[in-house]
């Protein structure tokens, strides 16, 4: 697979998917120490996905994101610092201290919002969909959202909608494995993929591995075409699961002790992709150990940036809730 | 003499006149054309109450059929606003809001804060409220207090021609996400409006009736019920002050304040529930910003705390009426209790 790759590609796609488990690592370390308010979702093990679709996008592409959106704010091109900065509810932040980890949002990266409420992007994304082709953009939206979000009417609804508008739109499963603490096997009795949901609708639905970059780029790339060429929407699984618990905090007293390390030791998406590319002589471990350096030093340089921040003033409190008043 | 049209007529002309002016403006809902997907011509129905009849013709795939399948269609109205759009989405019964709530509430009113200022949503949702129609507990509500407690959204509750127009036109116009809650019995009232294109300001109460005695706000139908008290009540010598507050988020709080301080006195009428509603809402707000200029007790004339009943007999004596209103100005005016109803 590797071979058919242009070598900066292969690089940016490593650089993303390290910049999101950096991101996620630290957040996880920073987070126990108390200093930063609220609730957060880390997407470490899942760089794959928000990986492998995104490169397929540009900032006339919109995307709609979850609770578990760094990973694809990272994807899609939002600025790190700015992103820390926000989730330490800074007044340099991405939203100026007024979303958080939950609301990180980029509307000129083309990226509409992590979202707090499960099942809510992909409503959203029709619109996102409908915009594109009523102006002849050129642009998809996609719709990122887990398995837990999947058994959510929103949806369905979305995907049917998308269907009876034949709109650019392709619709993601991020199919970790946990609805919080809940498997699908208890949600979804006797169904083996979710990709199945699609048949329902009458749209293509695949599951691919979601360790596995190249195959979660290549589904992706094959059904957003798809849809900017005028084909319609499509739903692609990607099975996979989190590295760390639904928050920051979680227990996970519903998982094995070793299926984290067991996954990090063999099938982690990070670890395969070097291996893939070293093995077919695309890249150095050099280059890729370079790409580690500098992308510590990066988020590093973002959480002393976003510690030494100013907070928002009070007077914000009350500023935008109305275009006008 | 000014040209005169219908209440429904003046919102379908509201329509077609910013989407001749503007090609961002599209129209979504369910049946708003009517009868795709059948081998009969389009424009079945032009909305279930036939609001936007004939605007297929003018506009075609524009006028957006949709299934029936509220957060769906609303959510992508809502989606499509922030990617520089300006859908006019239908839902055919505020009663409907409760499966789709989360897109109003939680995406749309919150995107322009949460964003910290980044996100424009100009989307607005035309609905129906009211009851009179015997529709029963689920068709017939007026849910514009549950939108006026939610920052970030606009609500606009019109009561005649003249002001659907022109509030609609506003809404369309307007950057933040609007909520227009058209009163079903209101929709065959006929009155003057201008051919042409204006609009008329939220925030901006309309003073349907000057008088010095007593204070009456009241919204949609109830302007009309407040109306018929004021005319009995002034044949025996009783003036009656009449504000429409027009839009309820944001609220003119100014026009009702000042009036009170004339008069002294406040009755407020509102078909919504009176627990947690505008009569609730104006009344506290008036109590805390005029208490001094108080002169009596503030009554509220709104239904009992049920759900809207079916049998006729039972919905008309649900609503408010000009006989309830004249009783509770006359009590504010006397300082005495309404006598319960016999």
């Amino acid at each position: 697979m590797p071979k058919q790759w242009k070598k900066e590609n292969l690089l940016k796609a490593y650089r993303t998917m390290r910049e999101i488990r950096e991101f996620e690592e630290r957040l996880h370390i920073e987070f126990a120490t108390g200093e930063i308010p609220g609730f957060v979702h880390l997407y470490a093990g899942e760089e794959a996905c928000a990986t492998g679709v995104c490169l397929h996008l540009d900032d006339n592409d919109k995307i709609a994101s979850t609770h578990r959106g760094h990973g694809h704010c990272i994807a899609k091109g939002v600025d790190i610092h700015a992103m820390m900065a926000e989730i330490y509810g800074k007044k340099t932040g991405t939203c100026g201290g007024k979303g958080g980890s939950m609301h990180i949002a980029d509307l000129d990266k083309g990226m509409m919002g992590a979202n707090g409420i499960v099942g809510a992007g992909p409503p959203l994304i029709c619109g996102a969909g409908l915009a594109a082709k009523y102006k002849g953009t050129g642009g998809v939206g996609v719709a990122f959202f887990g398995d837990g979000a999947s058994n959510q009417g929103t949806v369905y609804e979305a995907m049917n909608l998308s269907m009876a508008w034949d709109l650019p739109c392709f619709f993601v499963i991020e199919n970790n494995g946990y609805a919080e603490t809940t498997s699908p096997k208890y949600t979804v009795p006797g169904v083996e993929n979710l990709a199945d949901r699609a048949k329902g609708v009458g749209m293509p639905g695949i599951t691919v591995d979601g360790f596995d970059f190249f195959a979660v780029h290549k589904a992706a790339g094959e059904m957003i075409e798809r849809a900017r060429n005028g084909g319609g929407p499509s739903l692609l699984e990607v099975k996979f699961t989190r590295y760390y618990g639904h928050f920051e905090g979680d227990a996970m007293a519903y998982r094995s002790k070793d299926e984290v390390k067991k996954i990090r030791a063999t099938v982690d998406c990070l670890l395969q992709f070097r291996n893939k590319v070293v093995s077919a002589e695309m890249l150095t471990s050099t280059e890729l150990d370079a790409i580690d350096q500098d992308v510590k030093a990066l988020v590093d340089d973002s959480v002393v940036k976003a510690k030494a921040a100013p907070k928002p003033p009070l007077s914000d409190l009350i500023t935008d809730v109305y275009v006008s008043y | 003499m000014a040209r005169k049209i219908s209440y429904s007529q003046a919102i379908n002309e509201a329509l077609a006149l910013e989407m001749e002016r503007d090609d961002s403006v599209i129209v979504m809902g369910e049946d708003v054309c009517g009868g795709r997907g059948t081998d009969q011509p389009l424009d079945a129905w032009g909305g279930v109450l036939g609001v936007t009849k004939g605007l297929y013709a003018k506009f075609g795939d524009r006028i957006m059929d949709t299934p029936i399948s509220e957060s769906g269609y609303i959510g992508a109205a809502i989606g499509a606003a922030t990617c520089g759009l300006r859908p006019v989405a239908e839902l055919m019964f505020i009663d409907f809001m409760g499966v789709c709530l989360d897109q109003i509430a939680n995406q749309a009113a919150k995107f322009r804060y949460m964003f910290g200022g980044k996100a424009k949503t100009p989307v607005v949702i035309r609905t129906t409220i009211g009851g009179g129609f015997r529709a029963a507990a689920q068709h017939s509500q007026c849910w514009y207090p549950v939108f006026t407690h939610i920052p970030g959204i606009k609500v606009v509750v019109p009561s005649s021609p003249y002001d659907a127009k022109g509030l609609l036109t506003t809404a369309i116009r307007d950057n933040d996400p609007v909520i227009f809650c058209e009163h079903k019995a209101l929709y065959a009232l006929q009155g003057e409006v201008p051919e042409d294109s204006y609009t008329i300001p939220f925030k901006q109460a309309n003073i349907v009736r000057a008088g010095k005695d007593v204070t009456i706000v009241a919204l949609g139908l109830m302007v009309h019920r407040a109306s018929e008290a004021a005319a009995l009540l002034a044949e025996d010598g009783i003036e009656t002050e009449i504000i429409d507050p027009r839009t309820t988020s944001p609220l003119d709080t100014e026009t009702i304040l000042s009036s009170v301080e004339k008069t002294g006195r406040l009755v407020v009428v509102d078909e919504a529930s009176g627990r947690c509603g505008m009569a609730a809402d104006i009344s506290a707000m008036v109590a805390q910003k005029a208490f001094y200029a108080l002169k009596t007790q503030i009554e509220m004339v709104t239904p009992p705390f049920t759900p809207v009943p079916f049998s006729p007999v039972l919905e008309d004596a649900y609503l408010p009426d000009a006989s309830k209103i004249a009783t509770a100005v006359r009590a504010v005016l006397e300082q005495k209790k309404i006598p319960a109803a016999s």
